[in-house]
């Protein structure tokens, strides 16, 4: 299995040697956002998984000071966008004259629930992502131009969109028509690529919860995606960490929005199933 | 500021014999996880091989282990165990497979081979077909490694 999960001694090593660094997680720290709404930052894992008991969100492995900006949305800078994609909600854009909100009049609360199980399967029998269908009904009922996939605009407008869901349980469907999709997100998953040769499952399955160098790997759940970054100070899609991730590992990404990463992100939503939905999260 | 000079010479004359008498990572023979021979051609320099270790493009073994010998660097993982030590528990020998190619002694480690330039897939252009550490920067891995003793 490859794993060395030195969970005691040397994370006593280590802590000894970054004493009042950043490393000062709080995993055990209960998520509770605007003092009201309550988190399962943890949950059982779900059947599927073979190797993983507990399922964890990435907030618990932030440092304090990066979890709190995720517990009040006047402290959370990814309100900044949910502002941003309201404004883009109520823009008539394109030949049909219409803005989101001509056509769904009682506003975004209407999506509650759908970020919970995205991404899905379309009419079609194909897999489509939450930007994907912000993208169809640009084009289809707008007649506007497409948003490019990970671009301020859609992450802002899919960060919206979640925020709808933020509390309810994860619950992708893996069976049926979804399953060859989730079968090679998995196997991409366990794939090594790049010139380090890691996969995915060797730093967020295999050592989650230890330090690599500065950051302390958590499980590389999406939960809480699109996501508000302090390294870069904007939303963050999954399909760009996936590709920052790849990178740092120099392997050449796959292409955001394409069928190699929505195939992962299938599978990682459903490694996630019985967390909360966190959107918008913050992380560093 | 002599020995300085004397170190930087001998650093860049060691790269130029490197390169002939060098084996290639496709050629490194491995027993047991071990590769006897230097794969240079010549012996390792330590204090390069410091540098080397800590650096985040060549070695950054530091990424993944901690290592009480770099108290003047923060910020040392926790993925592998600690290297304090490290020649006590290992040979050369030993200790030049494991950074050559970790994978002959542990089979399915997360610690990258650090002299093979096959096998893996997907590699950015920049990387392509070659080892993340050259040759002369394994060796002198190696012989930093050899200072580590408790
Ligand atoms: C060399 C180790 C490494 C590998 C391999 C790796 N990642 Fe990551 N990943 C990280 C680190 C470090 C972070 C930032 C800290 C954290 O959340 O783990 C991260 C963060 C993430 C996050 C964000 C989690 C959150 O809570 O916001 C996701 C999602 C993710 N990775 C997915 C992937 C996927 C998919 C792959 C495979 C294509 C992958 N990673 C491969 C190291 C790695
Ligand atoms: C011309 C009217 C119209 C406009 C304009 C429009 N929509 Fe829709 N939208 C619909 C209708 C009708 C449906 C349900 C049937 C379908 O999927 O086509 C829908 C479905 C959706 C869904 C899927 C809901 C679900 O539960 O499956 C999302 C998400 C969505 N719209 C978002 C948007 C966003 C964001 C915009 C603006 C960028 C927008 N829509 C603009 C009419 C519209
Ligand atoms: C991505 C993480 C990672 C990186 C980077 C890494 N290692 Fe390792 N290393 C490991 C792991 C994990 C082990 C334990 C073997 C196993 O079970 O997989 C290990 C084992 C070792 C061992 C044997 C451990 C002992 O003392 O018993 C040595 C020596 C070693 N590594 C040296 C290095 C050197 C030198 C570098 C840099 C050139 C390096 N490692 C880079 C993860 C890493």
């Amino acid at each position: 299995m490859g794993m060395y999960l030195l969970k005691t001694t040397a994370f006593a090593a280590g802590l000894a040697l970054m004493a009042g660094s950043v490393a000062q997680a709080d995993e055990g720290a209960t998520l509770v956002i605007n003092e009201e709404l309550t988190i399962a930052t943890t949950a059982k894992a779900p059947a599927h998984l073979e190797n993983i008991d507990e399922i964890t969100s990435g907030w618990i492995y932030r440092t304090k000071e990066t979890q709190a900006l995720q517990m009040d949305d006047f402290d959370n800078p990814a309100f900044v966008f949910v502002d941003i994609a309201l404004d883009l909600w109520n823009e008539v854009d394109g030949t049909e004259g219409k803005s989101c909100a001509s056509c769904h009049t009682d506003g975004p609360e209407e999506f509650a629930g759908l970020t919970a199980t995205m991404p899905r399967i379309d009419k079609d029998g194909n897999l489509e992502t939450l930007t994907e269908v912000v993208n169809r009904e640009r084009v289809e009922k707008m007649g506007a131009k497409p948003w490019k996939y990970s671009k301020t605009n859609m992450a802002s407008m899919t960060a919206l969109i979640g925020l709808q869901s933020r509390g309810m349980p994860v619950n992708v469907a893996i069976d049926g028509a979804a399953a060859p999709f989730w079968e090679r997100g998995k196997e991409l998953y366990y794939t090594r690529v790049g010139q380090l040769d890691i996969s995915c499952s060797n730093c967020h399955e295999d050592n989650y919860g230890v330090m690599i160098r500065a950051d302390h790997l958590s499980q590389g759940q999406i939960n809480g995606f699109p996501t508000y970054r302090l390294k870069n100070a904007k939303m963050n899609t999954t399909h760009g960490r996936f590709k920052g991730c790849m990178k740092n590992i120099r392997a050449v990404p796959y292409k955001e929005g394409g069928e190699e990463f929505k195939a992962i992100e299938l599978y990682l939503a459903s490694r996630g199933n019985g967390l909360t939905v966190e959107t918008p999260s913050v992380r560093n | 500021m002599k020995i300085i000079i004397a170190t930087a010479v001998a650093t860049v004359l060691g790269a130029t014999v490197a390169m002939a008498g060098a084996t290639k990572p496709q050629d490194v023979a491995f027993e047991d996880g071990a590769v006897a021979v230097s794969v240079s051609g010549t012996a390792g320099d330590a204090a390069v091989g410091r540098e080397v270790f800590a650096n985040r493009r060549l070695g950054n073994c530091l990424a993944c282990h901690v290592n009480s010998d770099m108290p003047e660097l923060s910020f040392h993982g926790e993925v592998g165990p600690p290297l304090d030590g490290a020649a006590d528990r290992w040979s050369e020998a030993e200790l030049r497979g494991l950074v050559a190619n970790s994978k002959q002694t542990f089979e399915d480690t997360i610690m990258p081979g650090f002299y093979i330039d096959t096998g893996y897939f997907r590699p950015l252009d920049d990387f392509a077909g070659i080892p993340i550490l050259n040759a002369q920067q394994v060796e002198d891995v190696v012989a930093y490694l050899l200072t580590l003793k408790e």
